[in-house]
C-alpha cells in the first residue's frame, strides 16, 4: 500500500467521486420515500386514473377522492377520534406513570431498582400474542371490549417499558447534585421534581411522547383484536380496504394520506430526538 | 461489580417504593397475570365453542402443537421472516448511514426522506405495496417489468415471504438508518485522523474504527428489531392473511386463527408460550446488555 492511495483522506473527496455518492444518497431517498409519494399522487387521481395499467405521472390532480373518504357516512372521522383518544391518553397515561418511576430509578438508584428496570424492559419481550387470550376473555367479561379506555390500557401497556427506559436515560444525563442541592434547599419530592428535573428533562419527555404517540397511532394488533366498531382506530379503518376495494384506489389512497400524514409530519420532528433516548444515550 | 449503597443520595430519601409502584402494578394487570393466565390456559382443554367441556389436560395441548404442521411452519416462518429482515435492514441500514454521513447538498431533506417509510402505519405499508406495487396487473412492479419487456411477477402468490420481507424491510431499514447514522455521527474524529496517519485505508479504517464504535449501537438496533419483527403482524393481515397455504403464516397469526377461528384457547395458548419462550431467547442478550450499561452508569 503505497502513501498515495491514503492521501485522499477517506470520505471527504470532492469531484467525481463525490458527485457520484451525493445522487446515490438522493436517489435513495428518494426511492425510500417513493410510495408514499405515489400514494400521495394516487390520492389526488380520479379512480379512473388511479387504476389504470399504465400509471400517469402527469395528470390534473383532484380533490374528490379526498372530499369522499371524508364526507358522511365514511365514518373516517370516528376512527380518526377514536385514533386520537387512545394514542393521546396512552401517551398521557404512560408519562405519568414512566416519570415517577423514570425519576426514583435514576436518582436514588439502588440494587432493587436496577432489579426492577430490567424487569420492566424485559415485559416488553412478552409479545402481544403471549398475552392476547386472557386479556380477551377478560375484556370480554368486564365489557371492556371495543372500549377506548381499554385499547387506551393496552397501548399503555405495550408502550410503559420503552418510555421508562427512555424517560431514565433523559433522567441519567441530569446531576444528582441538582436533586441533592434542592433537597438541602429544602424542597420536597414532588416540588424537586416539578421545579427542577421535569423542566430540565423536558427535550427528552417530549420526545418519549412523541415516540409513544407514533407507536400507539400506528398499533394495529391490539386493535384489530379488540375492537369492533366504537373504539375501533384508523388502523381498523384501512384495514378494511384490505379485500374487494381493487376498484377504489383513489379512495383508499385518500384515506391511507389522511391515517399516516400526521405522524409522518411529527416523526419528521422527532426523529433525531428520539435516538438518543431509546439507545439508552449509546449513542449521543 | 454492583452499585455502591447510593447513601450518597439526599438524607431525606424519596418514596422509590410510591413513585414505582404505579409502572409496578400497571405492568403486572397488564402483562404479567395475562401471562400467567396464558400459561394455565394452555394445561386446560378449553374451546370456546365447548365451554362445558373443559378441564385440565395436562401438556396435551403441546402435544397437539408440536405435531401440527402449520405450528412448525409458522415457527419456520417466523424465524425466517426475523432472520432476513435483521440481515437486509442491518445491511442496507449500515450501508445507508456511512453514505448519509458524508456532508452533501440538501442532506438532511434526503434523510428525511428516507426514513419517513418508518412512520407508515403497518397496515398502510401492507396495503400500499399489495395494492399499488406489487400487484400483478396494475401494479407499479408489474409496469416497471412490462416496459422493460419482462412478464411481471406473480409476487404475493409466488413470493409471499418474500413480499413480507420486502415490506418490512423497507420499514425498518430506516429505523436501522437513523440509529446508525447518530452513531457514526458521535465517532470522535481525531481517532478517524489518527488512522490516517497511520496509512489506514478505507476498509481499515471501517473495520478497526467504525465498526467498533458502533458495536453497541448495531447491539441496539438488532435487538429492538428482533422484537417488533418477532411480533409481525399487520402486514401479513392486510396482505396475505397468512397465505398462500401456510407460507406467510409466522406465530403471532397463527394464534390469530386459533384464538379467533378455531376458538381453541388451550393450543393458541401453548402456542403463545411458545412465541413468549422465542422472544425470550432474544431477551437474555439484551438485558445482559441493559444490565451491563446498568453497572457501567452507577459509577457515575
Amino acid at each position: 500500500m503505497t502513501s498515495s492511495t491514503v492521501d485522499q483522506t477517506p470520505g471527504r473527496q470532492k469531484g467525481f467521486g463525490g458527485t457520484l455518492l451525493t445522487l446515490l444518497a438522493w436517489l435513495i431517498g428518494i426511492t425510500m420515500f417513493f410510495p408514499i409519494l405515489w400514494v400521495v399522487l394516487t390520492a389526488l387521481k380520479t379512480e379512473q386514473t388511479a387504476f389504470s395499467m399504465t400509471p400517469s405521472f402527469i395528470f390534473s390532480p383532484t380533490l374528490d377522492s379526498f372530499k369522499s373518504a371524508l364526507a358522511q357516512g365514511s365514518g373516517y372521522w370516528h376512527y380518526a377520534i377514536n385514533s386520537v383518544i387512545t394514542a393521546l391518553g396512552s401517551t398521557l397515561v404512560g408519562l405519568a406513570l414512566a416519570i415517577p418511576a423514570a425519576y426514583a430509578m435514576a436518582f436514588y438508584p439502588s440494587k432493587r431498582t436496577d432489579f426492577t428496570l430490567v424487569w420492566m424492559v424485559s415485559t416488553k419481550f412478552i409479545p402481544a400474542v403471549g398475552v392476547l387470550i386472557p386479556v380477551f376473555l377478560v375484556y370480554r367479561s368486564l365489557g371492556l371490549l371495543d372500549t377506548r379506555l381499554g385499547l387506551t390500557m393496552l397501548f399503555t401497556s405495550m408502550n410503559l417499558p420503552i418510555m421508562v427506559w427512555m424517560v431514565y436515560s433523559y433522567f441519567r444525563d441530569i446531576p444528582v447534585d441538582i436533586v441533592e442541592a434542592a433537597s438541602i434547599d429544602g424542597a420536597s419530592t414532588t416540588q424537586t421534581m416539578f421545579r427542577v428535573i421535569l423542566p430540565l428533562a423536558l427535550p427528552g419527555l417530549a420526545s418519549t411522547g412523541l415516540l409513544a404517540l407514533i407507536l400507539a397511532w400506528n398499533e394495529s394488533f391490539w386493535s384489530l383484536t379488540m375492537t369492533d366498531y366504537h373504539a375501533a382506530t384508523l388502523a381498523v379503518y384501512t384495514a378494511s380496504f384490505k379485500s374487494g376495494e381493487g376498484l377504489f384506489w383513489a379512495r383508499l389512497s385518500a384515506a391511507s394520506v389522511m391515517t399516516i400524514a400526521p405522524i409522518v409530519v411529527l416523526g419528521w420532528f422527532a426523529q433525531r430526538q428520539m435516538v438518543r433516548g431509546l439507545t439508552f444515550g449509546a449513542v449521543k | 461489580m454492583s452499585a455502591p449503597p447510593s447513601n450518597a443520595s439526599p438524607k431525606r430519601r424519596a418514596p422509590t417504593k410510591r413513585l414505582m409502584a404505579p409502572s409496578v402494578l400497571f405492568l403486572l394487570v397488564w402483562m404479567i397475570v395475562p401471562l400467567a393466565m396464558t400459561l394455565y390456559y394452555s394445561l386446560q382443554d378449553y374451546n370456546l365453542m365447548m365451554p362445558d367441556m373443559r378441564g385440565f389436560a395436562g401438556f396435551l395441548s403441546y402435544e397437539l402443537l408440536f405435531t401440527d404442521p402449520v405450528f412448525w411452519d409458522a415457527l419456520l416462518n417466523t424465524l425466517l421472516l426475523v432472520a432476513t429482515c435483521l440481515l437486509v435492514t442491518v445491511v442496507a441500514g449500515l450501508a445507508l448511514a456511512l453514505l448519509f454521513n458524508r456532508t452533501f447538498v440538501g442532506r438532511g431533506i434526503a434523510r428525511t426522506l428516507a426514513i419517513s417509510p418508518f412512520f407508515v402505519m403497518p397496515v398502510v405499508t401492507g396495503l400500499i405495496w399489495k395494492y399499488m406495487l406489487l400487484d400483478p396487473v396494475y401494479g407499479l412492479f408489474s409496469w416497471v417489468m412490462r416496459s422493460m419487456g419482462f412478464e411481471p411477477v406473480q409476487w404475493l402468490s409466488s413470493y409471499p415471504l418474500l413480499s413480507v420481507v420486502m415490506m418490512i424491510s423497507w420499514e425498518w431499514t430506516p429505523f436501522a438508518l437513523l440509529i446508525l447514522l447518530t452513531g457514526l455521527q458521535s465517532l470522535p474524529e481525531d481517532q478517524l485522523e489518527a488512522v490516517r496517519l497511520d496509512g489506514a485505508n478505507r476498509w481499515q479504517e471501517f473495520r478497526h474504527i467504525v465498526l467498533p464504535h458502533l458495536g453497541q449501537v448495531l447491539y441496539v438496533v438488532i435487538m429492538l428489531e428482533s422484537i417488533f419483527f418477532l411480533t409481525s403482524f399487520a402486514e401479513i393481515y392486510a396482505t396475505t392473511s397468512g397465505g398462500p397455504g401456510t407460507a406467510t403464516t409466522n406465530l403471532p397469526y397463527y394464534i390469530y386463527l386459533g384464538a379467533f377461528f378455531q376458538y381453541d384457547i388451550g393450543l393458541s395458548s401453548a402456542a403463545a408460550i411458545g412465541a413468549v419462550v422465542l422472544a425470550n431467547i432474544c431477551a437474555i442478550f439484551l438485558i445482559r446488555f441493559v444490565a451491563g450499561n446498568l453497572n457501567a452508569g452507577s459509577q457515575r
